[in-house]
């Protein structure tokens, strides 16, 4: 649907659709009874258990309460309207909030059963488990081959085993056969898809166990998109995947799990995110449990 | 109430010829005042240039390569001043240029917003100092409290303190361009390195630095011809005579293209009508010119091939 016309009923509808009926109480949503219960697999081991996590940006609270868990081995969709805070969320699990001066985050991520938010926690650290691939492509500029070798450099890898490394994470990220010709040559001589696909293959070098993706499609052309969501579904198999899409088609195809967020705006204006609805993808997009989630998917707000 | 435009005609929507008149002559002041500059540059070419080529003309050049500088007596060695000069700037460099770039680099990647408010203005403030100030700095501060514990047989003019304290003059010079090329590099690209489990210092030296490199370059170029165009520090802490002996010993004084030229600009009367003395001023200015002019057109090539479009 036409994003403009979107925005128009956003605006007509938003205050029914935004007002809260009554006070969102936010259970612990149990992944593996969940998926249990949508008749998938149900043998999923948990990644991160969140619990009651805030974040600030100085005074204003931008993300409120949320709980969830993700499972190991799949992907795991954010979806919602703008400034719902599902950017913003999905940078806690790898500390990244700690760059922005003045963010705050409250609350526990556990991560393998271990609290990311403790003091003794390096976020250095979590971000060499925990990749990020980011909504522009954001190359380095630097050679295709210095783009990869990168973090594994970091990483102390020798350099005798970088060539391997460069070709083994080039493959998997479905680029190895377009670029392996000019490896020395500048990142910036890529398309917009292949440099999107070169940021994963930087992002997967370093072997994490996690790779999150902000909006990683947002910036390319349907025939491009479609290469990464294929690569989306090829990575599952060796990493956890959580992904921020704007796209619920995208959302739908790709994802097993699917956070619904929503943003409730106070009485000085400030717009707060929540999230609203954790449920199997299949479920979420068939039969959705709260009305704001069945407006947004569709289309009638958002 | 509407205007009554029911008989509007020609005259109604024409300009006075006062306004008219007016319009043009504003548009031929600023023409002229445009035109002005350009004709002063062009006047101050030709003076040098003119002067520089009466001195090539009739001077013997053997003596261009004589001992030292010594204009009153005819002898013209061209390479105790380009030494000097390149000796001065280079130290000026050394100096500037590794604590230029460390303070842009605590600038723009470590310090608080509130710290670098005060801070940078501060930084600024060092680029105000007059010349004088540091050349008189240099004398009576960096040779006897300084050096002197290093070199006991240090001159009290010496090219070391001056290519300290031009050094000094540039740091600000450089920690700005260089602090502007560093802020100029995208939030992505330090995101994208923090991402991979960089540290800050990590993605500083291997990201942020070699993305703005072609900046990095520019401010050492533009402080490398601010250093070797500078006159009153080194005309009071090295090179006050105007005359030199050909010397590559840092601790002796010597006099630079720049100091020659104020020293012969003095004017006094032994200068005036002996031999080509006073010429020579022309040619030492014309020298220094072109050796900005190329450093200038290098910097512009190596900007443009190590620019990065991120």
């Amino acid at each position: 649907m036409n994003p403009e016309k979107a925005l128009m009923t956003d605006e007509s509808e938003a205050p029914e659709i935004l007002a809260p009926s009554e006070p969102h109480t936010q259970t612990r949503i149990d992944v593996s009874a969940v998926a249990a219960m949508a008749g998938q697999r149900a043998d999923t081991e948990t990644v991160f258990e969140c619990g009651d996590i805030n974040v600030y940006y100085g005074d204003f609270l931008a993300l409120r309460d949320v709980t969830l868990d993700i499972a190991a081995h799949e992907v795991t969709a954010f979806i919602g309207p703008s400034g719902c805070g599902k950017t913003t969320f999905l940078r806690c699990f790898n500390r990244m909030n700690d760059l922005i001066e003045g963010a705050r985050v409250d609350g526990t991520i556990h991560y393998h059963g271990v609290n990311l938010y403790q003091d003794e926690v390096d976020p250095v650290e979590v971000r060499r488990r925990v990749g990020m691939v980011f909504q522009k492509p954001n190359p380095f500029p630097k050679s295709i081959y210095d783009n990869i070798a990168y973090g594994p450099r970091l990483a102390g890898v020798k350099r005798s085993a970088l060539d391997d490394v460069v070709e083994g994470s080039l493959t998997r990220a479905a680029l190895w056969d377009e670029v392996k010709d000019r490896l020395k040559m500048s990142a910036y001589g890529l398309s917009g898809g292949q440099q999107q696909r070169l940021c994963i293959a930087r992002a997967i070098a370093v072997q994490p166990d996690v790779v999150l993706m902000d909006e990683p499609c947002s910036a390319l052309d349907p025939i491009a998109t479609g290469r990464i969501e294929e690569l989306i579904a090829e990575l599952k198999t060796e990493y956890t995947i959580i992904i921020v899409t704007h796209n619920m088609q995208q959302a739908a195809r790709i994802s097993d799990m699917t956070a619904f967020f929503s943003v409730q705006a106070n009485e000085m204006g400030h717009r707060t995110g929540e999230l609203v609805e954790y449920a199997p993808t299949s479920l979420i997009f068939t039969n959705p449990d709260d009305p704001r989630t069945e407006a947004y998917i569709t289309g009638r707000v958002g | 109430m509407p205007q009554d435009t029911s008989d509007l005609s020609v005259a109604d929507l024409r300009t006075s010829a006062s306004r008219r008149a007016w319009s043009a002559g504003a548009r031929w002041a600023f023409a002229l005042a445009a035109l002005a500059t350009v004709l002063v540059s062009a006047l101050i070419i030709w003076t040098v240039a003119s002067g520089a080529w009466t001195f090539i003309s009739q001077v013997a050049w053997g003596n261009l390569t004589e001992i030292g500088w010594f204009p009153r007596r005819g002898l013209f060695d061209l390479s105790t001043l380009l030494v000097n000069s390149a000796q001065i700037s280079i130290i000026a460099m050394l100096v500037a240029v590794p604590s230029g770039f460390g303070a842009a680099i605590y600038l723009s990647e470590y310090a608080h917003p509130k710290v670098r408010k005060v801070m940078k203005p501060t930084l600024e403030l060092l680029a105000s100092v007059p010349s004088v100030v540091l050349g008189v700095f240099a004398i009576s501060f960096i040779t006897p409290s300084i050096l002197t514990n290093f070199f006991d047989d240090i001159n009290f003019f010496n090219k070391l303190a001056a290519g300290i304290a031009v050094g000094l003059l540039v740091i600000p010079l450089i920690a700005s361009i260089a602090e502007d090329a560093l802020r100029a590099v995208p939030v992505a690209l330090r995101e994208a390195s923090s991402g991979l489990g960089a540290r800050k210092v990590t993605t500083s030296i291997r990201v942020v630095l070699p993305a703005a490199m072609s900046g990095l370059m520019a401010a050492i170029i533009v402080g490398f011809s601010r250093a070797i165009g500078e006159t009153m520090v080194v005309t009071i802490a090295s090179g006050g005579g105007d005359t030199s002996l050909f010397n590559l010993a840092l601790t002796e004084s010597g006099g630079t293209i720049t100091s020659a030229m104020a020293a012969l600009g003095l004017g006094t009367d032994q200068v005036a009508g002996n031999n080509l003395a006073f010429q020579s001023l022309y040619f030492l200015g014309a020298l220094l010119f072109a050796i900005t002019l190329v450093l200038n057109m290098l910097g512009d090539v190596i900007v443009r091939r190590l620019q990065n479009k991120y």
